[in-house]
């Protein structure tokens, strides 16, 4: 019981940093109705803006733990997202109205190129990063098994569910969040009406590319370790949490993403960790097949 | 371009608009500044006490610098230029494509003649003729993916995972069952094949970008399960030693075992370790050469013009009563049984086989062949593939940027020309007698 319960928390803590980055997905998605493949690479190096300015801040002898989480999260969000927007920029925009699979393959293009382009930069060794925030509280004491909720996995929680409610506002309330509705309904008809289509695609881009560096500097924080690599597998999980919430919808990323993380602990738990990835690929499947529109995802009606 | 800038561009006319060009290199500068900060400021080095960073400001500096002048310059051309750009179709290597595919056939007949003439020319060595197959594996790679991505329009990114089938049946067949290489291969081909149909099935539904994330997973898994799956495949240590092909039951070794012959016995040759290399060279370049004369009677017949069909317009071809489910599962059964072949001889070649060898990377690798091909040109396949795996080998010392290379001639290639390099798209068969034949 005390077992389950720890893989609960664990999961769940898991299950915020996938779905941090689903939601990255999940917008554009509905936005442009393309996979930005590139994404798992953007908060890959959003993990890496976050380890450096994390190091940095230590050099510089500041010690004060939230101030110290506040400047990284502030200053990885901000140059991700000029990595999101020069990702849209470059290898998106101007494939608007080409041919089907070109803006896929041109994000497999960037994907490949922003990994590469931070192995030749930061070097090809897995980056240790000493624990910043430790400690925490012991939930259930037994004999056999000590039940943890550690510091780090509150913030995380907080800070997602955080970012979740101000981002649903965003969406609900502001002008922003109308123009990208009315883009996600009809582009042609939102431009006719004087919505200016490129930039609120391109603030798209941004947002994602800016939570998806929170959940950089919460992957770093939490496992301590990052390579270039990370991008791919976090990548295509958060996109099978995308799609199993229904790709398309706020909501639906963040319980996709809570579910993937906890299929994916209790997977590594209880059967084999050696075949855990394959649990998340068995998922995105199976949920393709049987319930292509996800959890929460309207049906898509494919029009000539 | 964002359309106010062309309107004022269009506006400046011949003249040189310095404001506008100061103020677009200054804004691309600010944001290569951003972007070049941290990961080029900053180098995570390690250190004693854990990670420490060391500074590189010169190159945030030059790549600011550079990009400042590079967009000044550009928008100072396109401001004189006038703001017209070609129009896609116009340029000079369209031109050169279209006189290009009007002679494919005579291009075609004279590769193939160098192709098969390659190792009695006098500068080809044993290296040469070995980099020779090697090329020609992604070239049969390129043309069995160019069936899936070229010709039906699914866009697989797990085609790795029917090379790795097939390497893995004939080690595996060869070690355990000790069938020869000949009686693998229908073996490797049927397999891959299944393989194809069994991901066929369940991703017939889904549209173009869900089935390449959907591939890519299923490649994945068979990599997983080939590095997990200890006592049936040996896990990462791969398995070693696999059988030498024979040359009609003639081995190609100096000293043959007992009741066996030798090929230079037979012949009355000296022994030298080029026979087997130009063997290989020669069982290759027939393979390939099966492959791309299938692939082109195969695009006349009813089954591939359905896969052109399908690829232009799923729901004119459902309402014209074709049937989606066989024509996808033919064209991916076809692509990997192709696969198949191509990696059983990749493992007779190497003797050596590991799940390191079928990555992501790998499918990737063999999907921009295709693209930078122009997706269903045979003849772009072979150039694409030159490009890619060949000249990376004379630049061997800038090994680390192959990649990062790639990624980028992808995305650029996709800008800027996504019908391929020199290639253009059109259906197999016209029909007005105006156009061009089929090629």
């Amino acid at each position: 019981m005390e077992y389950f319960i720890q893989q609960l928390i664990n999961g769940m803590t898991l299950g915020a940093i996938y779905g941090l980055i689903a939601i990255g997905y999940t917008m554009v998605y509905g936005i442009i109705g393309m996979i930005n493949f590139a994404h798992g690479e953007v908060y890959m190096i959003g993990a890496f803006i976050a380890l450096i300015a994390f190091i940095l801040l230590a050099k510089l002898g500041l010690a004060t733990i939230p101030l110290v989480l506040l400047l990284v999260l502030l200053v990885s969000m901000g140059l991700t997202a000029v990595y999101g927007w020069t990702v849209e920029r470059i290898a998106y925009r101007p494939l608007r109205g080409s041919f089907r699979l070109a803006p896929l393959i041109s994000a497999i293009g960037m994907s490949i190129a922003l990994q590469n382009y931070v192995q030749v930069l930061q070097g090809a060794r897995v980056k240790p990063l000493q624990p910043v925030i430790a400690g925490g509280f012991k939930l259930i004491e037994s004999s056999a098994f000590t039940v943890t909720l550690s510091y780090l996995q509150i913030v995380i929680v907080v800070l997602t569910l955080a970012l979740m409610a101000g981002f649903s506002l965003l969406i609900a309330r502001t002008p922003l969040g109308r123009a990208q509705r009315a883009c996600e309904q009809d582009r042609v008809m939102a431009a006719l009406v004087g919505v200016d289509v490129d930039r609120t695609i391109s603030l798209t881009f941004v947002m994602g590319a800016a939570l998806a560096a929170v959940a950089g500097v919460m992957v770093t924080l939490y496992y301590g370790v990052i390579d270039f690599f990370i991008g791919f597998l976090a990548g295509i999980k958060a996109f099978t949490a995308a799609v199993l919430g229904g790709i398309g919808s706020l909501p639906g990323a963040m319980l996709g993403g809570l579910l993937i993380g906890l299929v994916e602990t209790f997977w590594s738990a209880y059967f084999t960790i050696e075949y855990k990835d394959v649990a998340a690929f068995a998922i995105l499947v199976l949920v393709l097949i049987f319930r292509p529109t996800g959890l929460l995802g309207r049906p898509e009606v494919e029009k000539v | 371009m964002r359309p106010g800038a062309t309107a004022r561009l269009a506006g400046a006319g011949m003249g040189l608009d310095l404001p506008l060009i100061l103020k677009e290199a200054g804004l691309t500068a600010l944001v290569v500044f951003a972007l070049a900060l941290p990961l080029f400021g900053f180098r995570t080095v390690d250190s004693a006490g854990g990670l420490d960073v060391a500074y590189r400001f010169d190159w945030v500096a030059a790549a600011v610098a550079v990009a400042f002048v590079g967009r000044a310059l550009l928008v100072a051309m396109r401001t004189l230029g006038g703001a017209q750009r070609a129009r896609p179709g116009e340029g000079l290597l369209a031109r050169a494509g279209r006189a290009f595919y009007r002679h494919t056939t005579w291009i075609g007949a004279a590769a193939v003649a160098f192709a098969v003439l390659l190792p009695l020319l006098p500068f080809a060595d044993r290296y040469v003729i070995d980099i020779a197959s090697y090329f020609l594996i992604y070239v049969m790679l390129g043309w069995g993916l160019n069936v899936v991505v070229g010709l039906a329009g699914l866009l697989d990114l797990g085609y790795v995972a029917f090379y790795a089938v097939g390497a893995y049946s004939y080690a595996l067949a060869s070690l355990h069952l000790g069938l020869s290489f000949w009686w693998s291969l229908p073996l490797a081909g049927a397999l891959a094949a299944g393989f194809g149909i069994l991901l066929g099935f369940p991703v017939l539904r889904l549209r173009g970008d869900y089935l390449a994330i959907v591939t890519l997973g299923f490649g994945e898994i068979i990599r997983i399960i080939l590095v997990n799956w200890y006592s049936f495949t040996n896990g990462p240590n791969g398995i070693s030693g696999i059988a030498r092909p024979s040359f009609f039951g003639l081995a190609f070794s100096r000293s043959p075992g007992p009741g066996e012959v030798a090929f230079h016995e037979f012949f009355g040759l000296d022994y030298a370790p080029v026979h087997r290399i130009a063997f290989l060279y020669y069982l290759i370049l027939g393979l390939a050469l099966v492959t791309n004369l299938f692939t082109l009677r195969i695009r006349r017949l009813p089954v591939g013009r359905a896969w052109e069909a399908l690829r232009e317009d799923e729901i004119a071809c459902r309402s014209l009563g074709l049937n989606p489910t066989n024509i996808k599962l033919s064209a991916f059964a076809i692509g990997a049984m192709f696969a198949g072949f191509a990696g059983s001889f990749f493992a007779t070649r190497q003797g050596f086989i590991s799940p390191e060898s079928f990555t992501f990377i790998e499918s990737a690798l063999i999907l921009s062949i295709v693209v930078l091909g122009g997706m269903g040109s045979q003849i772009g396949v072979v150039i694409a593939a030159f490009a890619i795996v060949v000249l990376p080998e004379w630049f061997r010392e800038f090994q680390q940027y192959r990649m990062l290379v790639f990624g980028a001639a992808m995305v650029m290639i996709m800008v800027w020309r996504p019908r391929g390099l020199i290639a253009h798209r059109d259906p197999t068969v016209r029909l007005h007698a105006g156009g061009e034949a089929g090629r």
